[in-house]
């Protein structure tokens, strides 16, 4: 049984279509990622899945149980975290106040305290600025402190839409390597990416999207070697 | 260089800037003409401040609901008066309970207590219907409609509670512990003031403390930043919104309560000018920033207080002190065209990035 399963999910922006029937699974332990071009319904996907959009038809599973009465704060309790497009950091909170709120589902300090440790130690930046306010953090450091807050909730699957946008690319890979050790450390990962190559690159599998569709799915070596998919994504000819 | 700095002056900022530079060789050459004919002493100077900040220690506490209520969700709630009214009305009928009880003056602090939880306890709950029941179906409407039902739901309690309580004046009955003054340092205090400020300055800073502190208050900021990203955090947005109300709606309830020390009568309409005051202080502070709204308060009772005295009498203006009003709203009107982001506060427009 599969840790995330999409059924058939069709979600609309008031009249527009936007996913027109979209499966996809997820196996625990597994890096997967979602890519395709601009407008082809990945960040509209994760949204459905962590609740913030509903689908008018279809369902989100998580072990099986169907997500559809749960609102968008519920799910987190379910085990879903997610690392919103564009950050979404509390500009106005401190570093360590975006962990807190991070954590908010978790009902013990003890816990709080051993996530927050552990995020510290994976991005020692964040220890260094946790009383400062994070709209006066880089990018990259935004980036780190959004991941850092979706893992505070300790969750079964989290959810990444876009790390690396924006970022130099030497940031790039820090986040991309970041993904994987905490992937190893038994996180299972949906990752939604534009920069096609490097989430092949340490996916599993993948799923490719187009005008809210999936049109193709297989492993993410096969990928790598498809000739539409070099030809679309990867910028080879 | 000359020639944009010029464009950019039009007529209407030539009128404001003369009428505002008006004002203020006004105000200054009032304050001078006063103070030169000596017809107050350094001790009425001093009680008018004294009324002053106990008159701005319940405008922060009003405040504080305008400006928790503005940080979450960018509105301004022109049921707030009402809110605050419906608090100390009900807990002044509790009071004269109390005192046919004999426990008014036998058990003060008692008294005071379930007085103080009456009134908060009404607001509270006020705040939350209003909340729930105008404002929160209309979440996603243009910003214009919930203003228009906050106008709404504030004469509907004002004729509300004027159905229910009778539109007469209602006594605050006085405590004995309240009763005379102390002096300090030479200073007539009145113990009502004494009692305000000092209720105030605590009152404000647990208020402050929850906001800052509590995983509440940290939830109520991030849903004031972001609701989409605080509900993927697992808030309830809708739940911190209603509490932020509650609690905005509990600290005008105790400052109603110590407004009564103060004017100890309760009406229907007691709500309308301590709410404008207020939220002319939250806006002269900052609005939607908590220390800002203490900090209005303080200098908007101070300016309400010693101004007319000061600024007007030297004028030969008769009766200046009747003019306390028009002070405190030529304030409003100057700090929304100069400073509307006030005293600590971020640019209005810039406030939702």
């Amino acid at each position: 049984m599969p840790l995330l399963e999409v059924e058939h999910i069709h979600t609309y922006y008031g009249h527009i279509h936007a996913l027109k029937g979209v499966s996809l699974t997820v196996e625990k332990g597994e890096i997967v990622t979602l890519i395709g071009g601009n407008g082809a319904g990945k960040t509209t996907t994760l949204r459905t899945i962590s609740g913030m959009l509903k689908p008018r038809e279809g369902r989100v599973k998580l072990n099986d149980e169907d997500l559809g009465k749960f609102k968008a704060n519920e799910i987190v309790y379910k085990g879903i975290a997610m690392v919103p497009e564009g950050r979404g950091v509390f500009a106005r909170l401190t570093v360590k106040e975006n962990l807190e709120m991070g954590a908010f589902s978790l009902k013990s300090r003890e816990q709080l305290n051993r996530n927050m440790e552990r995020i510290f130690s994976l991005f020692p930046r964040l220890r260094d600025r946790r009383s400062q306010i994070a709209g006066t953090l880089s990018g990259g450091e935004q980036q780190m402190l959004a991941t850092g807050r979706a893992l505070m909730a300790s969750p079964n699957i989290l959810l990444m839409d876009e790390p690396s946008m924006g970022l130099a690319p030497v940031l790039v890979e820090l986040i991309f390597d970041t993904i994987q050790q905490i992937n190893k450390e038994g996180v299972t990962i949906l990752l939604v990416e534009q920069n096609a190559l490097m989430a092949l690159g340490i996916a599993h599998r993948g799923y490719v999207m187009q005008t809210g569709e999936i049109v193709l799915n297989d492993s993410a070596e096969k990928l790598r070697t498809n000739s539409m998919i070099q030809k679309a994504y990867l910028g080879m000819e | 260089m000359l020639r944009t700095w010029r464009q950019r002056i039009t007529a209407t900022d030539i009128v404001i800037w003369t009428i505002g530079i008006a004002i203020a060789v006004m105000v200054v050459y009032g304050s001078a003409k006063t103070l030169a004919l000596g017809k107050y002493t350094t001790e009425t100077w001093i009680d008018l401040a004294i009324t002053g900040l106990a008159l701005g220690g319940v405008y922060a506490l009003i405040a504080l609901g305008y400006t928790l209520v503005y940080g979450i969700l960018r509105m301004i709630n022109f049921a707030h008066s009402e809110v605050f009214m419906s608090g100390p009305f009900t807990a002044a009928f509790a009071a004269d309970a109390l005192v046919r009880l004999g426990w008014w003056n036998r058990f003060p602090v008692l008294s005071l207590l379930i007085v103080l939880a009456i009134s908060a306890g009404v607001s509270a709950l006020i705040a939350i219907l209003v909340e729930r029941i105008a404002y929160r179906p209309l979440r996603n409407a243009p910003r214009l409609v919930p203003l228009i039902t906050a106008i709404g739901a504030s004469f509907f309690l004002q004729y509300t509670f004027r159905g229910l309580y009778g539109s007469g004046l209602k006594g605050y009955p006085e405590m004995d512990i309240f009763k005379g003054f102390w002096m300090i340092a030479g200073i007539r205090v009145f113990k009502t003031q004494a009692a305000a400020i000092i209720g105030a300055i605590i009152l404000m800073l647990i208020l402050y403390a929850i906001v800052q502190r509590t995983k509440m208050g940290k939830a109520m900021r991030s849903v004031s930043e972001d609701k989409e990203v605080a509900a993927l955090m697992g808030i309830d947005v809708n739940r911190t919104i209603a509490t932020t109300f509650a609690l905005g709606g509990a600290a005008a309830g105790l400052a109603g309560i110590l407004y009564l020390l103060l004017f100890p009568v309760a009406h229907f309409y007691m709500g309308f000018f301590p709410g404008l005051k207020a939220f002319t202080a939250a806006v002269l502070g900052g609005i939607g920033n908590v220390p800002g709204a203490f900090l209005g308060a303080m200098v908007l009772g101070l300016l309400e207080s010693v101004g007319p005295s000061l600024f007007l009498d030297g004028l030969g203006i008769p009766a200046a002190y009747q003019l306390k009003d028009a002070i405190a709203f030529t304030i409003l009107v100057f700090i929304l065209i100069f400073r509307p982001s006030g005293i600590l506060g971020e640019r209005l427009t810039q406030a939702k990035a």
